[in-house]
């Protein structure tokens, strides 16, 4: 039994009901009782934990639908403990882990490892997918019954496309059973060796480029395969105009078909790689300005679904390398929601809009019960600032790897606290 | 003029207290990118002043004694290598070679580990080759010393740009407004890279010639003119620079076969006659005769200047060696030195 928790005196953000205003939250029990204006310093029972707001905003806590762990296998870039405390702190309270893990995430017994793990040591919600092919070898599907069953949320290889057509069609038949969705890492394998975006930049410094052709190939032969099957696609993270393209037309047509993106690909471009900046070394790369600015446009359009962190921990080791050695993949729990409130401050989407796509859009993919404040949804909210104004300094995060692309970028918008099921897990 | 007797005037040859007159600004020499017209000047004409001095029978020179230079090579080169240190060694300076083979990099150190170590015994120049892109960059901000880039993976070669550049320089009298081609596998092509920013910075014409598998992305944005048919590209050039083709070019498909490049692409006495008459054949070396090149060209000693090229390469080297540690020189002396 925990007693009750009010925050009240807050600025609602509720993405369900369209809902921009003043209000409060109670919640009992783990769950929301009530949401919205009426929940007020006077209405809210006299047992229950009060918390004044003063005017900042409270929102479903974010679900982050990208989040790489190195737990089991690789504990010392990241364990679940410890990507849960960053998303914590990143006013995150679901990660949808992704099953690239040592020994991948391809059985019952892993999925449940994954799903169970929340208690002391993990604060917030940890969600598996599942991976697609066995050993992702992408070559024999998983068995998406029994996962499915055990709690996988989705099957995706992860890092690389299931790359044989024959196998992904199977896969979009067979799961359309369970309602499975097929995460795909939209490229192209055999064309996608480089290690940064492909053009000017990539030839000046003499590394390889990976051209958007290997994205949108890739996007357009899984846009056939959804319509062929009627199975579920979900592209983790188009960073092109081209492939939008596709994905755009492949929705108005109207396919199962949905799209994701992280930080790094609306806020910065291939420039960010500079002088051989390992940290900026993301996959898919990090591309021109013209596609950073098509991803924007396509998050506003709705052909972008959901924003994912991307989170993918690497240590030093991999990192301080000659730069076609080192580790792809950012950290990216702590700098979710300020990064994407970008987009808010610079006049591209409403607050609420940006709220939407970290919340209840991916609830709604992935079939999760949060990303809503309506009565009888968890407790999982954030209290935020959008407005403070702070530097990212990477030394600071809870993650146990420090690679982010974001160091001493300044930004604006601010986690104050974090409530996973009415208890509160982070407060700054 | 025959090829042995190139155009007057020449500089006279640089005594020690000379050091002062040219102040580089930068601390290292990680690529030709970034350099402006007058560092690339000051570098080929105290290197031309050096030409003098290693044809005469005492080529030797205190510039740099007391100072230690090390080769740090992770990657195979006995001509580049043996050119730095015969460089370094004019100039009065104690040389360590390190071979990456012979080293702990086989036992798993890594670069940075390997730079740090060697950082301890103190090298005020480390001249380093390796394989990857930016790997001389990465080591170059984790020592003290000055650090030469000797090749970097398919980015720079900067060296080999001031060399080919000095030896055009001496046959032509001047690299802007001369029309330069450069041919062959431009995509995986360090020399090319450095070659492109330095000609282009000098204001030369510049065109690549290669087939569409062999060039990099939005080449053209370098500055260049691109083409595939070498004839048309040759045409009224002042300078062919052939590249050397790696073999393995033909098993990752870039490429179908020998036979095909040559004959499409290979240096011939035939594609050459689209060129001035007066041009000069160049090649980075080591050439792949039947490749790339034919023999009846590169050894045409009135139009090829390749063992040349290998000449400026000791000069141009003692150059760079001088202007990067004159400062640290300056300092040990107790003098002061203005730009």
């Amino acid at each position: 039994m925990t007693a009750p928790i009010a925050i009240i005196n807050a600025r609602i953000l509720d993405p369900e009901r369209a809902y921009d205003g003043p209000g409060g939250v109670l919640a009992r029990e783990g769950c929301i009782v009530a949401a919205g204006h009426h929940v007020t310093k006077d209405s809210v029972p006299s047992d229950a934990e009060v918390i004044d707001a003063q005017g900042r905003c409270l929102a479903p806590g974010l679900i982050d639908s990208r989040v790489f762990v190195g737990e089991p296998g690789a504990e010392h870039k990241e364990t679940l403990a410890t990507a849960s405390q960053a998303a914590a702190a990143g006013g995150v309270t679901t990660i949808i882990t992704m099953p690239n893990t040592n020994p991948p995430i391809d059985t019952v017994s892993l999925v449940e490892y994954v799903a169970r793990r929340r208690g002391d040591d993990v604060l917030v919600r940890a969600v598996p997918m599942a991976a697609a092919t066995k050993r992702l070898e992408g070559r024999e599907m998983t068995e998406m019954g029994l996962l499915s069953a055990a709690g996988a949320v989705a099957f995706t290889d992860g890092r690389t496309a299931v790359a044989d057509a024959a196998v992904m069609m199977k896969i979009l038949k067979y799961g359309r059973m369970f309602d499975a969705l097929l995460v795909q890492h939209a490229e192209e394998r055999s064309l996608a060796t480089g290690v940064m975006n492909a053009g000017e930049m990539a030839t000046r410094l003499g590394l390889a480029g990976i051209s958007v052709f290997a994205e949108v190939i890739q996007v357009e032969r899984d846009v056939r395969l959804a319509e062929a099957t009627g199975g579920r696609v979900h592209f983790a993270d188009v960073t092109c105009a081209k492939a939008l393209d596709v994905i755009r037309a492949a929705k108005a047509r109207g396919l199962q078909v949905t799209a994701g993106t992280t930080p790094p690909h609306f806020a910065l471009n291939e420039l960010a790689v500079g002088d051989y900046r390992t940290f900026a070394k993301l996959s898919p790369p990090l591309r021109a300005e013209d596609d950073r600015r098509a991803v924007i446009d396509a998050i506003k359009d709705g052909t972008i679904d959901v924003i994912a962190s991307g989170h993918d921990p690497q240590d030093v080791e991999s990192k301080r390398l000659p730069f076609a050695q080192a580790a792809f993949g950012a950290a990216g729990l702590e700098t979710l929601l300020p990064v994407s409130l970008e987009l808010y401050h610079n006049g591209h989407l409403s607050l609420l809009d940006v709220i939407d796509r970290l919340t209840r859009r991916p609830a709604r993919l992935f079939r999760l019960p949060g990303g809503t404040l309506n009565p009888g949804a968890p407790a999982d909210l954030v209290l935020f600032d959008p407005d403070r104004a702070w530097r990212i300094v990477a030394d600071e995060f809870r993650s146990k790897s420090k690679n982010s692309p974001f160091d001493g970028h300044p930004t604006q918008g601010r986690v104050l606290m974090t409530v996973l099921g009415g208890r509160i897990v982070h407060r700054a | 003029m025959t090829p042995n007797d190139p155009p007057k005037p020449r500089p006279a040859a640089p005594t020690d207290q000379s050091a002062g007159a040219f102040l580089f600004p930068h601390k290292h020499l990680l690529g030709i990118e970034g350099l402006n017209p007058i560092e690339i000047e000051g570098l080929l004409d105290l290197a031309d002043s050096y030409v003098e001095q290693n044809r005469r029978a005492n080529k030797k020179k205190s510039v740099l004694k007391g100072l230690t230079v090390i080769n740090l090579f992770f990657e195979n080169s006995t001509r580049t290598r043996t050119s730095f240190e015969l460089a370094a060694k004019r100039l009065g300076a104690d040389v360590i070679n390190m071979q990456a083979d012979s080293s702990s990099i086989k036992k798993g150190e890594t670069l940075l580990d390997t730079a740090i170590t060697l950082n301890a015994m103190h090298p005020d120049i480390l001249v380093v080759r390796h394989s990857e892109s930016g790997a001389v960059k990465l080591l170059s901000e984790k020592v003290g010393g000055a650090v030469i880039n000797a090749g970097d993976g398919q980015h720079e070669h900067p060296t080999q740009a001031l060399l080919d550049a000095l030896t055009i320089r001496r046959r032509k009298g001047r690299l802007g407004g001369l029309r330069v081609a450069i041919c062959g596998d431009i995509l995986h092509s360090r020399v090319a890279r450095s070659n492109i920013h330095l000609l282009s910075t000098m204001g030369a014409e510049l065109r690549v010639v290669a087939p569409p598998t062999l060039l990099p992305a939005a080449v053209e944005k370098l500055g260049v003119e691109v083409f595939h048919d070498m004839r048309k590209g040759l045409e009224g050039c002042d300078i062919v620079m052939m590249l050397r083709l790696q073999r393995e070019r033909m098993e990752s498909s870039y490429l179908p076969s020998v036979r095909e490049f040559f004959h499409l692409y290979g240096l011939d006495t035939e594609k050459l006659a689209a060129a001035k008459p007066d041009a000069l054949i160049m090649h980075p070396g080591p050439m792949n005769r039947g490749v790339e090149i034919d023999s009846a060209v590169a050894d045409d000693i009135h139009r090829s200047v390749i063992q040349e090229q290998v000449e400026m390469g000791v000069a141009v080297r003692m150059a760079c060696l001088d202007v990067l540690t004159r400062r640290l020189r300056a300092e040990d002396a107790g003098t002061e030195i203005r730009p």
